[in-house]
């Protein structure tokens, strides 16, 4: 070997991945979220008593949970956003669709105990229909709906992306024919006719696999199913991103010509990643679903995806850790701004969002690496 | 394109491309690069007319002419950047380089260096030549793709060779414009190709960094073939075999730089009107 360890850097020592994952700090600081979530919070939800100061409250269970959904949602825009430099304004639509799935199956879980107590879901009786349509088939069950959490987002990405990247489409062409594409589907999914509800959704969920749907039980199993999802997709994210490939796609981002002509072809990477970040928000779309009991058209409103991306550049592109942080306060901030000041949240949100491009640019993942020097 | 690669879900056709053409170029003729008839056309101005031209195999071959000649143009539709209207671009005997894309083009052994150089600028300069690195680029591979001691090795060794050893961990962007342009070169070396087309590789250059730069093509010529276009005739003096003028979209004059410099034609184009 010609250099010394001190030339590499870091990322291209070559020593194994998955010990370079995450810094002894960060593993320290994972494995707490991993305790917080999976023991400290089902512990002081469940076996505290409900006057003790020390209960966490349904408030904060449905509250967090949301918000680690969100989380991921981040998540997923980093890696297509922050990472590869394609701005994804439809991400909600992805998040909506895995709801959907996931709605279907709930609704068919409901069995006769609708307020018609059909075997049919209550909007579909109110329409006068007297079977399910065929796209309805085997939602029943379990498996094959959380196929269809994957698959759909997936498929619909895979297909869009391809044509989209194929023809070369970037910069807010891209981000405005995403945004085109979730208000066609919202306007597609209002209709009473296409069958998922119009503008009512899913509602009134009664069990899932099972198990009732509101026990405090059932609650915290899904909470504890999106904590290991958001940490999961954090371990995964960090591996994309640190591998080869992730550089590649930061080169793309930066200069994809020359990409190009170093023998990659930007199509397939750029396809990779904005499936797989459809995939990611179909799954958290699907955890979000149980959780807060509903979903309708308005998930795939063009304001809930522009959100998104609010939520990851607040909490600074290209960080992974960022986007998290940076969704969990930016809904913290809402459900407390919403409740204070319930007409000015929108307001509020353009001004954190204009603040934070003007002087954290980096957003709060910045805040953090202007103190440690960047690698 | 079937068996192996029609297993893999990525596809990619730069890999597979590779393995259909092997390592070698069939330069049987000596010729690496054939240009024949090339016409190309942009909403009416005719940037390339008819352009043949032949570059043989291991030769250093400096293309020049006035601002508009075609010389970018040329290097584009070498490079499967832009398609030509009319006329033929082999890459050797057999491939047909306006039937393949960029990609597969650089995979198959023909890299290329920007006017404006381009490298990652957030990437460390390590990382820029590990990138560019030749392996295979297709999704799965690259993310599995781990940095073996040999990689190491030649990455270290190109970066002695760009001078850029001590500069490995800064990120590209920080690096001086002629330090840009040999990061470029450099990483068109790790891709090892067969020709180097080099696009104003010493544009911005000092006059030491311009003497360095003269020596190291001079070095490269014979193990690849180089291309270069430059406005810089005592650069071009300096290391050319060959020289080619373009003018108008097509080749005015070819031979060595004493033939060119009393070539009455190219004397008009340059220095008349």
């Amino acid at each position: 070997m010609i250099l010394g360890r001190a030339f590499m850097p870091d990322a291209t020592l070559g020593a194994p991945r998955y010990l370079s994952l995450l810094s002894p700090g960060g593993w320290s600081l994972y494995g707490l979220a991993a305790i917080v979530l999976f023991f400290v919070f089902p512990l002081l939800h469940l076996t505290v008593p409900a006057d003790s100061a020390l209960h966490i409250s349904d408030y904060w269970v449905t509250l967090i949970g949301k918000i680690m959904c969100y989380a991921i949602v981040a998540l997923a825009m980093d890696l297509i956003w922050g990472y590869t430099g394609i701005l994804s304004l439809g991400h909600g639509l992805f998040f909506a669709l895995g709801g959907y799935a996931m709605g279907m199956y709930l609704m068919r879980s409901i069995g006769h105990d609708g307020v018609y107590q059909s075997d049919l879901p209550d909007f579909m009786v109110f329409l006068d229909w007297k079977k399910y349509p065929w796209y309805w088939s085997f939602t029943e069950h379990f498996g094959y709906a959380l196929a269809l959490v994957v698959l759909v987002p997936g498929l619909l990405a895979f297909l869009f992306g391809f044509f989209a990247f194929r023809s070369r489409i970037k910069g807010v062409y891209f981000s405005i024919i995403t945004q085109a594409l979730t208000y066609a589907f919202m306007l597609l999914f209002f209709r009473n006719d296409t069958g998922f509800g119009g503008n009512n959704g899913f509602t009134d969920f009664k069990r899932i696999l099972g198990f009732p749907i509101t026990a405090p039980e059932t609650r915290m199993a899904l909470f504890v199913t999106t904590a290991a999802a958001l940490l999961g997709f954090l371990l995964l994210g960090r591996w994309i991103v640190m591998s080869k490939l992730g550089r590649v796609l930061t080169a793309i981002r930066d200069a994809e010509t020359r990409v190009m002509f170093s023998g990659y072809n930007p199509l397939y990477f750029k396809l990779f990643i904005w499936t797989l970040s459809a995939v990611i928000c179909g799954i958290a779309g699907a955890l979000y679903v149980p959780q807060v009991g509903i979903i309708n058209p308005s998930e795939m409103s063009p304001a809930n995806s522009i959100e998104i991306a609010i939520w990851t550049a607040v909490g600074g592109r290209g960080t992974l850790l960022g986007p998290v942080l940076g969704a969990a306060a930016v809904n913290l901030g809402k459900s407390w701004f919403t409740k204070a000041f319930p007409e000015y949240w929108l307001f509020a949100l353009g001004l954190l969002f204009i603040l934070v491009t003007l002087f954290l640019p980096r957003g709060l993942a910045g805040l953090w690496h202007s103190r440690k020097k960047r690698p | 394109m079937s068996g192996a690669s029609s297993r893999e879900h990525w596809d990619d056709p730069v890999a597979t491309g590779t393995r259909l053409l092997g390592e070698g170029v069939d330069t049987t003729h000596r010729g690496i690069l054939y240009l024949d008839g090339i016409s190309v056309s942009f909403d009416g101005f005719k940037a390339l007319d008819s352009l043949s031209l032949i570059v043989d195999a291991g030769e250093l071959r400096c293309v020049i002419g006035p601002n508009g000649a075609g010389k970018t143009t040329m290097m584009d539709v070498i490079t499967g950047k832009t398609r030509p209207d009319a006329g033929s671009a082999y890459f050797g005997q057999t491939i047909d380089l306006s039937r393949l894309t960029e990609a597969e083009i650089a995979g198959a052994g023909i890299g290329r260096k920007f006017q404006k150089p381009t490298v990652f600028e957030q990437h460390s300069v390590f990382e820029n030549l590990e990138l560019a690195m030749k392996a295979d680029k297709r999704v799965g591979p690259t993310l599995r793709a781990r940095l073996d001691a040999a990689a190491r090795d030649r990455i270290a060794s190109t970066l002695e060779t760009i001078k850029l050893l001590p500069e490995a961990a800064r990120p590209a962007g920080l690096l001086s414009h002629g330090q840009k342009q040999w990061l470029e070169i450099g990483m068109l070396l790790m891709q090892e190709p067969q020709v180097l087309l080099l696009d104003e590789p010493v544009a911005g250059m000092t006059d030491a960094e311009t003497m360095r730069s003269a020596e190291l093509f001079v070095s490269l010529a014979g193990r690849y073939t180089l291309v270069v276009v430059e406005h810089d005739v005592d650069f071009v003096a300096r290391i050319a075999h060959k020289v080619t003028v373009l003018h108008e979209g097509s080749v005015l004059a070819e031979g060595s730089m004493e033939q060119i410099q009393q070539n009455q034609q190219v004397i008009e184009v340059f220095l008349g009107r």
